[in-house]
């Protein structure tokens, strides 16, 4: 457990609605993007290979391909800049860490549906 | 206002900025503090407060001669003294009590404490030497190498870089920004790193670097 100071002032930073997702997911990120004194949002859609869970310092790892290229993004998940999050699909997968899905390209990296009772 | 505290260090954690930047911050617990004892020109040679941090509840431990000390100005026995210097110790009243809200958003602190003990450390660990390669047969991976012994110097130089103990020494911090005041929870956040584990004492005060 954390200190109950460093709780509390997290506890501040904590407030936003975060919908609750997992490993093996595919979620679109809606990111705000500044650019000079506009503000737009952009959307990400990946697969979540990884999670963090620390507190307020909490990230998420997306990951998606870009061409042939594979992006990751690593975003806080408390982060004001995030506009919001939608899952699109919820995979079922056996581990914690997909770090296994960069070596992987085509029908090899299908991820199986995650229904109810899962 | 006096712009010192003692504080005891808390963790570190991370806030963000409006523009979702991430800032890391330690959390520190600063004060209250009293006044325990004025020092001034006429008598002490100089200028200077001692502020005293964390109250000693039970009377059984306190010492005799600390406990003279307290009654001899007439405060409360607190468990963390230190001196600070100021311009007038005048202003200041003994007892006066010296909250967080000394410092401000944005204010730039120096900050010194006990550094975390390492132990008996090597050379590499303890002076950043490089050491040898690891493998291709080498003998020599992380020893510190020939000390003097040629003709020159042909004696070991005072202060030559050795292995020995590490850490748990007073360090100073400076130039540290403070980020967040919370008056009611007595709570600073500092960004960056501090010295010390958590839960150690630490002492800050304004700057003392120009800008």
């Amino acid at each position: 457990m954390k200190n109950k100071f460093i709780e509390a002032i997290e506890s501040e930073i904590k407030t936003k609605e975060i919908p609750s997702f997992r490993v093996g997911d595919t979620v679109v990120v809606n990111f705000k993007i500044i650019e000079g004194n506009k503000e737009r949002i952009q959307a990400y859609k990946g697969l979540v290979i990884a999670m963090h869970r620390n507190g307020a310092s909490s990230t998420f790892t997306v990951r998606k391909l870009v061409g042939d290229v594979g992006v990751e993004r690593i975003f806080p998940v408390y982060s004001p800049r995030i506009d919001s999050i939608t899952v699109e699909r919820a995979g079922k997968v056996r581990r914690a860490k997909l770090y296994y899905m960069r070596k992987l390209r085509g029908k090899a990296t299908r991820i199986r549906e995650r229904r109810k009772g899962f | 206002m006096v712009k010192a505290l003692i504080g005891r260090k808390i963790g570190m954690t991370q806030i963000f900025t409006s523009e979702g930047n991430v800032i890391p911050v330690t959390v520190v617990q600063a004060g209250p503090c009293l006044v325990t004892q004025k020092k001034t020109t006429e008598k002490d040679g100089y200028n200077a407060l001692q502020l005293g941090f964390d109250k000693i509840l039970k009377s059984n431990h306190i010492n005799k001669p600390m406990g003279g000390h307290f009654k001899k100005h007439g405060v409360d026995a607190y468990k963390t003294l230190k001196e600070f210097r100021v311009e007038n110790a005048d202003e200041y009243q003994l007892g006066q009590e010296i909250r967080v809200n000394v410092f401000a958003e944005g204010d730039i602190v120096d900050v010194q404490g006990v550094s975390i003990g390492k132990g008996f450390q090597g050379v590499i660990k303890r002076h950043g030497f490089a050491g040898g390669p690891a493998a291709h047969g080498s003998d020599f991976h992380r020893a510190p190498g020939s000390i003097g012994m040629r003709e020159w110097p042909g004696e070991t130089l005072k202060g030559k870089r050795m292995p020995g103990r590490m850490g748990g020494k007073t360090v100073s911090v400076q130039k540290l920004e403070v980020v967040k005041v919370f008056e009611d929870k007595n709570l600073l956040l500092i960004k960056g790193a501090i010295p010390g584990h958590d839960n150690s004492i630490v002492y800050i005060k304004e700057t003392t670097k120009k800008k």
